[in-house]
């Protein structure tokens, strides 16, 4: 938990800060432009790659009319789903990072640090353990009662008082949530063996086990979730000059304030169900992103949505063709390759703040 | 102490708080807090309180009194044998695992300034999880197995850590990026070894990673207790420059203590001491983190506060274990889960009384 004092001496104004604001901007909507290509081209790796490495004409001519050939039911019974909550889960996470760095004035926050992973996990456990359910998605819908849970009583935490939620106070709220559920998630994981067998392949994270039926039932989490983070990024920015500034500027903090929350909590506990607890990615990316266009959510937040299911798919593509016939766990992926990226950034370049 | 050291000893409120113990040459002096001592004497009290009870509870009960009785010699040989041979290993390792990991919170967080700070920015805990679990799981690995590679485990992090972290000197901020990313990555890897490994491994290995003292015996007190005799001492030589360490990198350096010699050797030490618990109970969570808040709330001195945070630590461990075993009869828990909920509502209340108090 690094504070905006420590990082202070850090801070480097950017390289393009340089630049005049308009070429300043044009940078940027390069950078948009550059990520949505990096995703498309992540959805068409994501469709042909595979056991059943298909040509991208195919994949194209099977999208388009579904004529019941072995490919067309390959790409739209397993990899249209699993691409689509690559997707889903994968801009959830890279928003939901945004915003908890955003929330907390911490550029190293990750959305586990609100405990609303811990929430959504001990749902699934509860939903295992104590109420006999043996698919995993039934467990879904327990996954977002534990987020709920998880976010209502971060926030009846942090707030009251004087000043409301403020950064520290949702922080340690959200430890505390996370430690308490964490704790109870592992004792019934540890009194009950058959769940502890079901959920160590789930807390690997991975697309493998999304089906359209997973993607139904988040969706709507995720549309609603990424809809209330976009409508925050101007009291979002107004935020970052500290509490008073943004008053000053007209900025409702506390309303901003439970609202993102709120966002994380819908966005944190849709991606965690459906795919596990990928938090890795909700840290780097939101990171990178300030990197390339500067503290500024306007930028930042549509980029981490673009960034992060771009990133969260390339890997789950790479995890299926690295250990032939074997798969890797996106989760895996991520966490092996994105750290040292992460890494490498973090000595090469100076850290900028949230 | 330096030569600006003030004439006056230290005060907080009306009366002097500390008293400093000179040699005649003046050469050697210490300064001694009276409620840092006394508060270190009442929790020892405490936990060997716990620990008598603790001693005295299982499957065969024993009175407090034939505890007592038991411990000074002149048990019977059914009491003798139950306490000397199977729980009072138990408890030994509970206090020094304890101590070792509230000293480790302690260097950390005040070597990071930051209350949140422990040994897991430096990865420790996440590497120590990697090599207990590659043991388990690749070799099939028992007890000291298990220890010896946890511990190379989470010593290889932190120089891992270390390492990437270095650029011109270590700054506390970039260790904790690091460390973050290199936890993020091992978190990975040890949910791909879970994943992977057969059920009755799994099982085994997930008692371990959330720390335990289940059947813990003499083989488990002795380098326990050899890894706490040598840190201490030297920790006790780092502990002056630390508080100086503390008053910010430009002054300490204007004090004329080595700024970076000093953090990597006390880095060292704190991950030493993690790693001697680590050792003897695996990754115990909590407990070096709140062990120094607890301390230095109790005493109210400022500085790092090592010997109660401690005494603190040890008292936090002996009781989450006491608690752990009594919480399911036929399951025994590991004394982790006990404390990461404490931990979580000991968390809930700090918050609540600084929020009443408008300090966050």
């Amino acid at each position: 938990m690094a504070t905006e004092a420590d990082a202070a001496p850090l801070v480097q104004t950017n390289k393009t800060r340089k630049q005049s604001p308009r070429r300043r901007n044009s940078t940027r909507t390069l950078a948009v432009l550059g990520a949505l290509l990096l995703l498309l081209t992540a959805v068409m790796l994501s469709l042909a790659v595979g056991s059943r490495a298909l040509a991208p004409s195919v994949v194209v001519d099977a999208l388009l009319h579904d004529d019941g050939s072995t490919a067309a039911s390959v790409i739209w019974d397993v990899r249209v789903p699993r691409t689509l909550a690559g997707i889903a889960a994968g801009a959830a996470l890279g928003v939901a990072g945004a915003l908890i760095q955003a929330l907390t004035r911490n550029p190293l926050a990750d959305p586990g640090l609100l405990g609303i992973n811990a929430g959504a996990a001990t749902g699934v456990v509860v939903s295992l353990t104590a109420l006999g359910i043996t698919s995993l998605w039934a467990s879904v819908w327990f996954a977002m009662v534990g987020a709920v849970v998880a976010g209502l009583l971060v926030y009846s935490l942090a707030s009251g008082g004087r000043g409301g939620a403020t950064p520290e106070r949702l922080a340690l709220g959200g430890a505390v949530v996370a430690a308490v559920f964490t704790g109870i998630s592992q004792t019934l994981m540890l009194l009950d063996a058959q769940a502890l067998d079901q959920l160590r392949f789930w807390s690997v994270g991975s697309l493998a086990r999304a089906d359209s039926e997973t993607l139904t039932t988040i969706t709507p989490f995720v549309t609603v979730g990424l809809v209330l983070a976009l409508a925050l990024v101007r009291p979002l920015n107004a935020l970052a000059l500290g509490d008073d500034g943004a008053r000053a500027l007209g900025a409702h903090v506390d309303r901003t304030r439970f609202l993102g929350l709120a966002a994380m909590t819908l966005l944190c506990g849709a991606a965690t169900s459906a795919v596990g607890p990928l938090v890795f990615v909700g840290l780097a990316v939101p990171h990178i992103a300030r990197m390339i266009a500067g503290a500024d959510q306007r930028w930042t937040l549509p980029l981490s949505l673009l960034l992060a299911p771009a990133l969260l798919l390339f890997a789950d593509v790479l995890g299926r063709v690295a250990v032939r016939p074997d798969e890797l766990d996106a989760g895996v992926v991520t966490a092996v390759v994105g750290a040292p990226v992460f890494i490498a950034l973090v000595r090469y370049r100076r850290a900028v703040t949230a | 102490m330096t030569a600006q050291a003030p004439a006056r000893t230290a005060r907080s409120g009306p009366r002097a708080r500390s008293h400093v113990v000179r040699s005649r040459s003046h050469r050697f002096s210490l300064r001694v807090d009276v409620r840092a001592v006394t508060v270190c004497v009442l929790v020892l009290a405490a936990t060997a309180a716990v620990g008598v009870l603790a001693l005295g509870t299982g499957e065969y009960t024993i009175s407090p009194a034939d505890v007592v009785r038991t411990l000074l010699g002149n048990g019977s040989p059914r009491t003798d044998f139950v306490i000397n041979d199977l729980r009072l290993p138990r408890l030994i390792t509970g206090i020094l695992v304890g101590a070792a990991l509230g000293l480790s919170g302690a260097l950390f967080q005040s070597l990071t300034r930051n209350p949140l700070g422990s040994p897991d920015i430096v990865g420790f805990t996440y590497g120590s999880a990697t090599g207990g679990l590659l043991v388990v799981l690749l070799a099939g690995g028992t007890g000291g197995e298990i220890a010896v590679g946890a511990v190379g485990g989470g010593l290889a992090t932190a120089v891992l850590v270390y390492v990437l972290a270095w650029r011109q000197g270590i700054h506390g901020y970039r260790l904790v990026l690091v460390g973050i990313g290199v936890s993020a990555l091992l978190q990975g890897v040890n949910a791909y070894l879970l994943a992977k490994a057969r059920f009755t491994q799994a099982a085994q290995a997930m008692v371990w990673l959330n720390g335990s003292l289940n059947g813990r015996g003499w083989a488990d007190v002795r380098p326990a207790a050899l890894g706490l005799l040598v840190v201490l001492p030297l920790v006790a030589l780092a502990a002056s420059r630390l508080k100086i360490l503390e008053m910010g990198d430009d002054v300490a350096g204007g004090l004329g203590v080595p700024v970076q010699r000093t953090r990597l050797v006390i880095l060292v030490l704190a991950t030493a001491a993690c790693a001697v618990a680590t050792a003897a109970a695996g990754p115990i969570p909590f407990v070096a983190l709140i062990a120094p808040q607890l301390a230095r709330r109790l005493t109210r001195a400022p500085g790092p506060n090592l010997l109660a945070a401690a005494c603190t630590g040890a008292f936090l461990v002996v009781t989450a274990d006491f608690a752990s075993q009594r919480i399911h009869e036929s399951a025994q828990l590991p004394v982790g889960v006990v404390t990461a909920v404490v931990g979580g509502v000991y968390l809930g209340l700090l918050l609540r009384r600084q929020r009443r108090v408008g300090r966050i």
